[in-house]
């Protein structure tokens, strides 16, 4: 089990192979779609980012609202692939990490390597599970978009998997390989 | 003729919403746990432990089961002799989900028009199908289905020649395509027969049933079994990260169709199934 505390370096990231079990600490800055698409529509118009991505990790969630006395509600990943189409420009600032659950495309695995960003798993639906280790939120960026908000995460012990490395690694196609039988083989 | 308030269809699904978003179904327990009796990875079991965990810190906390709280969808049979008085069933429907996903602190997802995309902010409207019955009650059924899994639904107009080994390959690679993206362990709800629409309401109604609760017709349970097989032997396991259990069940509801016609749909759920009823 490896331990990290944000930001992370490319020394940090390039380490990493993918199953790798983390336990993540630190900042996490939250992002889907709809920031997304704002983040880039931004860098398309020369203007800068609300948020500084330099060193981090973005976590593709839409929390629940928090219930009185929480800091935040239930707060799982979403699928990684919608934000195929804007990785790449984060990554070119300096993004290091993105925590979502599902496949990313072959350019976004390509960008990866060239940037040294790092995909992580986290158990999608385990949302009440996983803000347990959420201690802080605040929003950051777009107020007006609800849930899909960029939100600054203080975490401790977020449990991730390494699913895309930078060295080409892919769990998803490892472990599918491993653990797949072929019809006639014996189901136990 | 039994008079029913909309305002007690109203209270109703405030309720089903609430619920079916904090108490995952003794059905997906028991899921989890055969599951675990089989899993041979150590990642896959680390993931069926955590959604285990998951689920009891949901009904005991009060915390949703998934963050992704769910487009409302709900069935209802309207007993014919029934009538809803003081408003009509689809607004009162609303209005549960209004203030369900509001005093439950559920999360809102839905946005007005899928080209603007601004979220209505209390989780309406919700998809309601209406089926009028013989007798006197209302029955509401609601899934709180997330979105994730919805998007790797499919629909396929297969032609009579591709038959059963067409329908069997076809769920089996839905399923393959879907991979770690829909949240597995999964469930499948697959209709077979009727039109295009119904092939897809078929799909969706199929995922009512008790989880792991076999088709009463005998051949389509053998079927169900064996594309359950199949889907375990594809390696994908829970949350694809390799293993035995990529999916809990497959529920297939068939209805007649056209002879030019072999409609499949299938519907992709989650492990995060979260449905209730109730009898009004």
């Amino acid at each position: 089990m490896l331990r990290l505390t944000t930001p992370l370096s490319d020394g940090d990231v390039v380490q990493l192979r993918a199953g790798d079990r983390v336990r993540l600490f630190g900042i996490l800055l939250t992002g889907r779609d709809a920031a997304h698409k704002r983040l880039v529509d931004r860098l398309d118009e020369g203007q800068p980012l609300p948020v500084d991505v330099r060193g981090q990790i973005i976590y593709y969630v839409g929390p629940t609202p928090p219930p009185p006395g929480m800091v935040i509600g239930s707060a799982g990943p979403t699928t990684g692939g919608r934000m195929d189409r804007y990785a790449p420009r984060l990554m070119a600032l300096g993004l290091k990490g993105m925590i979502g659950k599902g496949h990313r495309s072959q350019s976004v695995r390509d960008a990866m390597r060239q940037w040294k960003c790092v995909y992580f798993g986290a158990v999608g639906g385990a949302g009440a599970l996983l803000s347990r280790y959420i201690k802080a939120a605040e929003i950051v960026a777009y107020d007006d978009l609800g849930t899909e908000a960029i939100r600054r995460l203080t975490v401790e012990d977020f449990p991730v998997i390494v699913v895309n490395d930078t060295h080409g690694g892919d769990l998803y196609e490892d472990g599918m390989k491993q653990y797949a039988r072929p019809a006639g083989e014996a189901s136990e | 003729m039994r008079e029913i308030p909309a305002g007690d269809v109203t209270a109703t699904i405030k309720r089903l919403c609430q619920e079916a978003n904090l108490e995952l179904g003794v059905d997906m327990l028991r899921a989890f746990d055969r599951a675990l009796e089989r899993e041979r990875s150590p990642a896959g079991r680390q993931v069926l432990e955590m959604i285990k965990e998951n689920a009891r810190i949901a009904r005991t906390e009060r915390l949703p089961y998934c963050q992704d709280t769910g487009f409302l969808i709900c069935f209802v049979e309207l007993g014919q002799d029934v009538h809803v008085t003081g408003g009509l069933l689809t607004d009162a429907i609303d209005e549960g989900v209004r203030q369900g996903y509001a005093e439950g602190y559920l999360r809102a997802s839905i946005v007005r028009d899928p080209f603007d995309r601004k979220n209505t902010g209390d989780n309406t409207p919700a998809v309601v199908h209406v089926e009028v019955v013989p007798g006197e009650h209302l029955t509401l059924r609601v899934m709180a289905k997330g979105g994730g899994c919805e998007n790797r639904s499919k629909y396929k107009m297969l032609t009579p020649a591709d038959g059963l080994p067409g329908v069997k390959a076809w769920v089996l690679e839905c399923i393959k395509t879907a991979g770690p993206d829909a949240c597995p362990p999964l469930i499948a709800g697959v209709g077979v027969g009727g039109t295009f629409e119904k092939a897809a309401l078929l799909s969706k109604k199929a995922l009512f049933r008790e989880i792991g609760k076999p088709n009463p017709n005998p051949e389509l349970a053998t079927l169900e079994a064996e594309l359950l097989d199949g889907a375990n032997r594809l390696g994908i396991g829970p949350q694809g990260y390799g293993g035995d259990t990529t999916a809990f069940a497959i529920h297939i509801e068939t209805f007649p169709c056209h002879i030019t016609s072999l409609p499949v749909a299938v519907t992709i759920e989650c492990h995060a199934h979260r449905h209730k009823e109730a009898v009004l």
